[in-house]
């Protein structure tokens, strides 16, 4: 259980690194997404279901929708 | 140069925070106010999800607070991204057939389920913002699938406007009836477990519901609206 | 392992926090520099709930009509854990039209070239 845990943690850190060092600004919103996924499993496994289902469905649908048409606005790669 | 400066600095953060971790022990009771609400949730409130009863009745004025963050957020949202009304509606080509009849298909149901969760609210994991949420992604999906439909501005609006005064109408009443102080809890308990139990938790939720589904909506409707 | 297992939660909570502060603090680009609020947010939110949790402890929902309060886990950091998540979407909706408009303004969106300009 507790290698799982430690997997997932794992796994959520380096897609933050990786939200930071991408340079196309689509790809840094995935990884983002896929750390408010992570982030989402991790609090069912803390027995908080209310909070695992808000952080899912606002944290990772609505804010990287959000954050898509913004980009589509602007400029797409970071330099 | 920034980012030698950066990762030093917060070298110094990280070992400050190490050093205070000590004191938080992983997985011990640190408060005694959980243990309140966990015993005394059930017979007070009525509702059997405790965290519904925290937030919705005993600290319902937060739950106000946050809703009208919202609220000014939406707005200042709609007021810096003045959208230029050139609105050219014969450019937009359409979807595929099985796009568009998929999606068609898929948000009714989509709706339906925002619905149940934030009207089972007090009996089950969900509430108000979880279900408004999901009937925002279900917006989005229209707005992705079949293009050049769009929510009407004033229904959304005013769905959102009557849904807030709603919840400061339940809570004005409650200063004149019941407990007299604002936001008390008035309706009768129920029986645990059925639908219509909780007192006036299920109204407030339903309220921030569709309130928080119409203003993410329109939030996402004034950000699509501007791409053109 | 007993160390893993106490701080496991925390170290990646605290990550995610310094991550977020570092992308915030190096990066030139602002849509960057929003991508590393909503990381540090998560982060934080991640840290909240942790402190909440005591071990062996279920959800605090009475499902079942007879079920007693045995170990139930701690429910007001989750109720204000919900008003922050709220909270934080508003916050990234309100900074996302404000570079959207900035980029209209300006027609870059480095900072560094924002600030050259002036008016």
């Amino acid at each position: 259980m507790i290698v799982i845990v430690c997997a997932l943690i794992l796994l959520m850190l380096a897609a933050a690194i990786a939200a930071l060092l991408f340079k196309d600004l689509i790809n840094a919103v995935i990884a983002s997404c896929m750390v408010s996924l992570i982030a989402a499993i991790l609090f069912y496994l803390l027995q908080a279901p209310d909070v695992a289902m808000a952080e899912a469905s606002i944290g990772a649908a609505l804010v990287s929708a959000i954050f898509i048409i913004a980009i589509r606005r602007t400029q797409r790669n970071e330099e | 140069m920034r980012s030698v400066i950066g990762i030093v600095l917060l070298l110094i953060i990280a070992w400050g925070i190490a050093l205070s971790l000590d004191r938080i022990p992983f997985g011990e009771s640190k408060t005694q106010v959980g243990d309140y609400y966990i015993e005394k949730g059930r017979e007070e409130t009525g509702a059997t999800n405790v965290v519904t009863s925290v937030v919705v009745n005993y600290r319902g004025f937060d739950t106000l607070g946050e809703v009208t963050v919202l609220f000014v957020a939406a707005i200042g949202l709609s007021a810096v991204l003045s959208a230029r009304r050139k609105k050219q509606k014969g450019e937009v080509e359409p979807a595929s057939l099985v796009l568009n009849t998929g999606c068609r298909f898929l948000f009714p149901l989509i709706l339906l389920f925002g619905a149940y969760i934030f009207i089972h609210g007090h009996l089950s994991p969900g509430g108000g913002f979880q279900g408004g949420a999901i009937i925002a992604s279900a917006f989005l999906l229209v707005y992705m699938g079949c293009r050049g439909r769009r929510i009407s501005e004033t229904g959304s609006k005013t769905v959102e406007s009557l849904s807030g005064l709603i919840f400061l109408a339940v809570g004005l009443i409650g200063l004149v009836v019941g407990g007299r102080c604002f936001l008390s809890n008035f309706l009768p308990k129920g029986e645990l477990n059925s639908l219509f139990s909780g007192g006036v938790i299920p109204i407030i939720y339903i309220a921030i519901g569709c309130k928080v589904g119409s203003e993410l909506g329109g939030i996402i409707d004034r950000l699509v609206e501007e791409s053109g | 392992m007993t160390f893993l297992q106490d701080y496991a939660y925390y170290i990646g909570a605290f990550g995610l926090v310094f991550v977020g502060l570092f992308t915030m603090l190096v990066k030139r680009n602002l849509i960057k520099v929003i991508i590393g609020l909503s990381i540090l947010e998560t982060g934080v939110n991640l840290f909240l709930i942790s402190v909440g949790y005591i071990s062996k402890g279920t959800a605090p929902i009475f499902s079942k009509a007879g079920l007693e309060a045995e170990r139930m886990v701690d429910p007001v950091p989750q109720a204000l854990v919900l008003t922050a998540i709220v909270i934080g979407v508003a916050v990234l909706a309100l900074a996302l039209s404000l570079a959207v408009r900035l980029y209209h303004h300006y027609g870059v969106l480095d900072l560094r070239k924002i600030k050259e300009q002036r008016w």
